[in-house]
C-alpha cells in the first residue's frame, strides 16, 4: 500500500511542519546574526541564562502557567466525567440542546462574555487573581473534555459495570476498578486537550488577570512586540516543552480512535 | 422497517416512565452546564446589560443605546467583519480539503503517521507566530536561504509575508496549525469506520474515485463538518495571530474589540462591549446557520433513518 512517492509526500509534509522551528532553535543560541548570514557568527547561551535568572520573571510565568493549567485540567475532568457519561450513555429530552449549549464557548467568540465576567470578578475581588483566571479557563476546557469523554463513554460496554455490580462491587469499587481503567484513554486525551488549551491561553488570562497574573503566553506576547529575537526564541522553545512531555505520555492514548473521534462529533 | 424502529424509539424516549433516567442525566450534567451557564451565559447577559448602560461600567447607570450607535458607525466595522469572515472561511476551507486528502493518504500508514500529525498539536499559537515571524519576515530565515542560493539579490526582493495587506502570514500560520489538527481527527474517524462498505463498493465495480465520492466521503462527512466548525469558530474569534502577524489596516474584528477594550479612554468601554457582542452575535448566527444547513449530514451514518 505504501509506496515510495507516498513516503516522499509524508516526509515533505513533516519537514514543512518542522520548518518554523529551525529559526527558533538557531535564534535561541545566536549571539549576532545579521542579514544575510545563513548561520550566526557567534553563539551564546545568554538567552537561555536569562530565562532562568530571577530578574526576568520568566521562571515565575512558567510556574504560574503550570499551576493554572494543572488545576484547570483537574477541575474540568471532575466536571467533564459526569457530563460525558450523561451525553455518552443516556437518552433524555433536550440532549442536543444541552450538548450544543456546552459546546458554545469553543465555537462562539468569548470576547464579549469576558467583559461581563470581568465586571463580576472585580466585585468579587477575583479579578487579577489566579483563581479568577482558572475559572475563565474552564470555559474552553470543559467543552473539549466533555466531547472526548462522551465519545469514549458511548463506546463503553456498560455490561462490564453491571457484571461488577452483580458480583458485589460497591459503586466506588466499580468506578475505580472497572470504569476508570476502561475509559482511561479518553481521560488522557481530554486532559491533554484541557492542559494544552489552558497552557496556550492568552486573551482570557490577559483580560481577567489584568496584567497581574503572569503566565508564559503573557511573557511571549509582550516579547513578540519588542525586538529581542534571541529571547523570543528561547521563551518560545521553553513554552513547547511541557506540552511535548504530556504528548509523549499521551501518545498511546491518542491511538484510540474513540477518544479523538469524539472531536468530530459536534 | 428502519423508519418504524426509529419512530418507536422516539416514543420510548419521551415516555414519562423514563423520568428516573432523565433525572439522572440532568444531575450528571448539572456541574458542567452550571459552570458554563454561569460563566458563559451569565457573562453574556452582563455584557448585554453593560452595553445598554443598565449596568454602569464606571459606576453610574445611564440606559442608552449610544454604545451600539458608536459600534455600528465605527469606520472600520464593515471591512473588519468581512476580513474576519474571509480569513476564517478561507483558512478553514483550505485546511479541511487538504486534511481530507492527507487523512486518506495516511490512513494505511500506521501508527507513526498519527504521531507525525501530532507535531504541531502541543505547540502554542504564540510559538507558531514567533516561528513564522522569524522564518518569513523580510530578513527572516527563508530570505537568508534564498539569498544564499542566489535566487534573490536583496531583502527587497522577498515578497512581504508578515503584516502584509493580504494576510498571508495569518493564513500560513492557521494552515500550519489546523491541518494536522483536522487530519488527526479525520484519521480517528476513518480508522473507526467499518471498511466493509468500501470493500463492497469496490467489489461491485466502483472505481476508486466513485468509491471515495459515494461511500468514504459520506461516511466521513459528520467528522469533517464538526472539525471544520470548531476550527472556523476558533479562527473567527482568534485575536493573537491576526494582531501579531496580520495586516495593520483593516484589522480583524477581535483585534478591533481588543483595541477598543484596552483604550486608555474608559468611556470607550461600552463601545468595546457592544463590538464584542456583535462579534459573539455573528459567531452564533454562523453556528445556527451551520446547524440548520447540516442537520441531516451531521447524523452518524449508521443511525440515519434513510441509510
Amino acid at each position: 500500500m505504501i509506496t515510495l512517492p507516498r513516503y516522499g509526500l509524508i516526509g515533505g509534509a513533516i519537514a514543512l511542519l518542522l520548518l518554523p522551528f529551525l529559526p527558533l532553535v538557531i535564534w535561541s543560541v545566536a549571539q549576532s546574526w545579521f542579514f544575510p548570514q545563513v548561520l550566526p557568527d557567534q553563539w551564546t547561551m545568554t538567552h537561555w541564562m536569562q530565562i532562568f535568572s530571577p530578574s526576568s520573571r520568566i521562571g515565575e510565568g512558567l510556574l504560574q502557567s503550570l499551576a493554572i493549567a494543572l488545576v484547570t485540567t483537574s477541575l474540568s475532568l471532575v466536571v467533564g466525567l459526569p457530563a460525558g457519561r450523561a451525553l455518552g450513555t443516556l437518552d433524555f429530552p433536550g440532549k442536543m440542546v444541552l450538548k450544543l449549549f456546552l459546546l458554545m464557548p469553543i465555537i462562539v467568540s468569548p470576547l464579549a462574555t469576558l467583559m461581563g465576567i470581568q465586571y463580576v470578578l472585580i466585585r468579587l475581588s477575583l479579578s487579577g487573581t489566579i483563581l479568577g483566571v482558572i475559572l475563565v479557563h474552564l470555559m474552553p476546557t470543559i467543552p473539549y473534555m466533555t466531547l472526548v469523554l462522551s465519545s469514549v463513554f458511548a463506546n463503553l460496554d456498560l455490561g462490564y459495570e453491571l457484571q461488577a455490580r452483580s458480583l458485589g462491587g460497591s459503586p466506588w469499587q466499580v468506578l475505580w476498578t472497572v470504569t476508570l481503567p476502561l475509559i482511561a484513554p479518553g481521560v488522557v486525551v481530554g486532559s491533554l486537550f484541557a492542559f494544552l488549551i489552558s497552557w496556550n491561553e492568552f486573551l482570557l488570562t490577559f483580560i481577567i488577570g489584568g496584567g497581574r497574573v503572569f503566565t508564559l503566553p503573557m511573557v511571549l506576547f509582550t516579547l513578540l512586540q519588542g525586538g529581542n529575537h534571541g529571547l523570543v526564541a528561547a521563551v518560545a522553545i521553553t513554552s513547547v516543552i511541557p506540552g511535548l512531555v504530556f504528548l509523549v505520555f499521551a501518545s498511546r492514548a491518542l491511538q484510540q480512535n474513540h477518544a479523538l473521534g469524539g472531536l468530530g462529533n459536534v | 422497517m428502519v423508519g418504524l424502529t426509529s419512530k418507536l424509539s422516539r416514543q420510548q424516549l419521551f415516555q414519562w416512565s423514563r423520568w428516573p433516567t432523565w433525572a439522572r442525566a440532568y444531575l450528571l450534567l448539572l456541574p458542567a452546564i452550571g459552570i458554563i451557564g454561569l460563566l458563559f451565559g451569565g457573562g453574556l447577559i452582563l455584557a448585554c446589560l453593560q452595553s445598554v448602560g443598565v449596568i454602569g461600567i464606571l459606576g453610574e447607570a445611564k440606559p442608552s443605546l449610544a454604545a451600539y450607535g458608536a459600534a455600528f458607525s465605527h469606520p472600520e466595522l464593515g471591512r473588519s467583519l468581512w476580513l474576519s469572515f474571509y480569513l476564517a472561511a478561507l483558512a478553514t476551507g483550505l485546511s479541511t480539503v487538504i486534511s481530507v486528502g492527507l487523512a486518506l493518504l495516511l490512513r494505511s500508514a500506521g501508527r507513526w503517521a498519527t504521531i507525525a500529525c501530532q507535531i504541531t498539536l502541543p505547540i502554542p499559537h504564540l510559538v507558531g507566530v514567533a516561528g513564522i515571524l522569524l522564518l518569513l519576515s523580510p530578513s527572516g530565515f527563508l530570505a537568508r536561504l534564498l539569498m544564499a542560493f542566489g535566487w534573490i539579490q536583496s531583502d527587497q526582493d522577498v515578497p512581504l509575508l508578515v503584516n502584509d495587506p493580504h494576510n498571508w502570514g495569518v493564513l500560513i500560520h492557521f494552515l500550519w496549525k489546523e491541518i494536522p489538527f483536522i487530519t488527526l481527527i479525520l484519521l480517528a474517524v476513518l480508522r473507526g469506520m467499518n471498511p466493509y462498505y468500501e470493500h463492497q463498493a469496490r467489489a461491485l465495480g466502483a472505481n476508486p474515485w466513485q468509491c471515495f465520492w459515494n461511500v468514504t466521503l459520506p461516511m466521513m462527512k459528520p467528522g469533517i463538518l464538526s472539525a471544520s466548525l470548531i476550527v472556523f469558530g476558533y479562527i473567527f474569534a482568534s485575536f493573537e495571530v491576526p494582531f501579531l502577524l496580520g495586516s495593520t489596516r483593516p484589522r480583524t474584528l477581535p483585534v478591533l474589540v481588543y483595541r477598543a477594550f484596552t483604550d486608555t479612554d474608559l468611556g470607550k468601554r461600552p463601545e468595546a462591549v457592544a463590538l464584542g457582542l456583535l462579534l459573539s452575535g455573528v459567531s452564533m448566527a454562523i453556528l445556527a446557520l451551520y446547524l440548520v444547513l447540516t442537520a441531516k449530514s451531521r447524523q452518524p451514518y449508521a443511525e440515519r433513518g434513510d441509510a
